[in-house]
């Protein structure tokens, strides 16, 4: 197995003097390729934090990241955009969808944005995702039509658009009952099996954690197990 | 960029009562725009029409000699000589310059003219005229005399006369009598009366006596030359320049209708300030609006750009969607102003017809091309903020939300 991605002695603050929260105390991680993994810890232990980062959408306050071999401290603004467009899925617990486009628009975002237009083969990639997903009667629904599920299952289906790497998933499945919630891990299961796709699901949900093969529990800015 | 026009039209499609209210506002501040660009125009126009329309844009007169002076080495004057009352200046070469002058681009017609005071006398009563003597099928060059007609033919031959209703009313007389007309220089001719005019103009309809230009040197004894020439232009706006021209061209003294006429311009000039400052506030409407709406837009979808920054959309993605908006915005807003404006002026009579105690807008001075430009730039600019605050927000706290 090659490594995915490696972090190292990660601090996190928010906020300075008084009002300052250390969520990450040197907290060290390493990912290996096709990896499915749950982050596990109780709520406000850092995980979203944890992701975020990973997730090259905020930087720590001190520590190492390399993913893919390369430095993700010292990239900027727009090399991360592109860095991120390439080789991270995300998804997200809430405001995951844009609401105005159908679930077809939705799910093709990734490539659009980096070809400067809606490809019919980015089209065609979407709409195997999508049925993939199980939704290929709702290609071209208005994602304010869908429910809390399938709006999930759009998001990942979004996620894996343009192949990534690394899928980063803040507790995807937590305002989701649990047959809807089961069907996402097993989908996510399913792509993780045979496309080796990373994925990191972060969650307090214990049903969940135990579809993954990883379970890695956060706890004192750490981890713990 | 495609793709970031396709993003910035549904979003402006999504909220479709929203965007109809914005593109509303800004048509409503276009036509605003329009309409005051159409009143100052149609106004200047019929301004000038009205008090310039008549009179000669180019005028060369004849230089009156100054009193010949003696005076004595040491600076004293020891003789004047008084300037003579019955002197006449003339134009002793207008036959040579006429030619010159109407080949100077923008010069619509020229009249040599013989000009003069006289007595009209038509049995026992008497009344003063002023002369002007006009040559022979120009009569109508500078004054639309045909156009003011009322009676007999514009032509005034030899022998012939034409007068003002008033005049004519107030000496009793008909066409084809006779009046006798004896000049300043105390020169008598018998005229018979071929036409009456009426301009609506006190002066001109009751004291004005128009004869050929034959006549009129018998009249005042000038056998060669004219007493002024007028000059009538395309463009009375170009009558400075135009002057300036044929000053250079003859070394006669062209004057335009604008010296002279500084009060006039003055007031022209401050009814377009008036208009570029209205026009100002329209267009700075139009700015605040879609300034407004776009930051309240902005702030709306926060987590939307988030999520567009976290699929991988670079700072000038979500910039351009949201400037294109503006632009949309600016661009629908501006034609259906221009477009709603033009019909609004539609029914108003074209410049031609203006008649005092309407508006006089004019349909052609409604700078539609221009309301549209500066809306749409306006719009442009007035999205730059909203979108930097887009462009700068944070994707973590945006979605996060
Ligand atoms: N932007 C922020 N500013 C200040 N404190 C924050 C911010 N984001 C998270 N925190 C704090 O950091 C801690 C960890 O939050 P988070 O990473 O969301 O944990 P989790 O996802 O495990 O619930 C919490 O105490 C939270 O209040
Ligand atoms: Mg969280």
């Amino acid at each position: 197995m090659s490594t995915l991605l490696e972090v190292r002695d990660l601090v996190k603050t928010y906020g300075t003097g008084e009002a300052a929260t250390r969520v990450l105390r040197g907290l060290s991680l390493h990912l290996d390729t096709g990896e499915m993994a749950a982050l596990l810890g109780p709520s406000g232990s850092g995980k979203s934090t944890l992701l975020t980062i990973l997730g090259t959408l905020m930087k720590p306050t001190s520590g190492s990241y390399i993913m893919l071999g390369q430095d993700m401290i010292a990239a900027d603004d727009t090399a991360l955009t592109d860095f991120r467009n390439a080789h991270i899925g995300f998804v997200f617990q809430f405001h995951n969808l844009l609401p105005d486009f159908t679930a077809l628009e939705n799910v093709i975002f990734p490539t659009a944005v980096r070809e400067g237009r809606e490809t019919p083969q980015a089209r065609d990639r979407g709409r195997v995702l999508l049925t993939r997903m199980g939704l290929a009667e709702r290609i071209d629904f208005p994602t304010a039509k869908l429910s809390g599920g399938q709006k999930q299952r759009v998001a990942v289906a979004r996620a894996l658009m343009n192949s990534p790497e690394l899928v980063l998933a803040d507790e995807p499945t937590g305002n989701l009952d649990r047959a809807s919630a089961m069907q996402v891990m097993d989908l996510i299961s399913e792509i993780n099996r045979e496309e080796g796709t990373t994925f990191l699901i972060s969650t307090h949900d214990e049903k969940i954690a135990a579809v993954c093969r990883r379970q890695i529990v956060v706890g004192d800015g750490v981890v713990t197990g | 960029m495609l793709y970031g026009l396709k993003i910035a039209t549904r979003y402006l499609t999504a909220n479709k009562a929203q965007t109809a209210l914005l593109v509303a506002g800004v048509a409503v501040g276009v036509f605003i725009f329009i309409f005051m660009s159409a009143l100052i125009g149609g106004l200047a126009e019929f301004i000038l029409s009205r008090t310039v329309g008549d009179l000669s844009h180019i005028t060369i007169e004849a230089e009156t000699d100054d009193p010949a002076l003696l005076i004595s080495p040491e600076g004293h004057v020891l003789v004047v000589a008084e300037r003579g009352r019955t002197r006449t200046a003339t134009l002793a070469e207008a036959a040579t310059w006429l030619p010159l002058i109407e080949e100077v681009s923008g010069v619509r017609a020229v009249s040599p003219q013989i000009t003069g005071a006289g007595f009209l006398t038509r049995g026992a009563q008497v009344a003063q005229v002023s002369v002007t003597g006009l040559e022979l099928g120009r009569e109508s060059a500078i004054l639309d005399l045909a156009g003011y007609m009322v009676d007999g033919d514009v032509r005034v031959g030899p022998g012939l006369i034409s007068l003002g209703r008033d005049l004519v009313d107030d000496l009793a007389l008909s066409l084809g009598q006779t009046v006798r007309l004896e000049s300043s220089k105390g020169v008598a001719a018998i005229l018979t009366l071929s036409g009456i005019f009426e301009t609506g103009n006190g002066a001109m309809d009751g004291a004005r006596a128009f004869v050929s230009l034959s006549t009129a040197r018998t009249l005042f004894e000038m056998p060669q030359g004219v007493s002024q020439i007028e000059i009538k232009l395309n463009d009375l706006n170009a009558a400075d320049a135009t002057a300036l021209r044929i000053r250079a061209l003859t070394g006669l003294d062209a004057v335009p209708w604008t010296d002279g006429a500084e009060q006039l311009m003055e007031a022209l000039n401050a009814q377009a300030q008036t208009g570029y400052f209205l026009k100002t506030f329209a267009l700075i409407t139009i700015v605040i609006g879609v300034a407004s709406a776009l930051l309240l837009s902005t702030y709306r979808r926060r987590p939307e750009i988030g999520i567009m920054r976290a699929m991988g959309a670079g700072r000038g993605f979500v910039l351009f969607v949201f400037v294109t908006q503006g632009a949309l915005i600016g661009l629908m807003g501006g034609i259906t102003g221009a477009a709603l404006g033009y019909l609004a002026l539609l029914p108003f009579p074209p410049r031609e017809a203006f008649r005092p105690g309407m508006l006089p807008l004019d349909i052609t001075q409604g700078s539609y091309g221009l309301a549209v430009t500066l809306t749409v730039i306006g719009a442009i600019l007035a999205s730059i903020l909203p979108a930097r605050s887009a462009a700068r927000v944070d994707p973590v706290t945006a979605i996060g939300q």
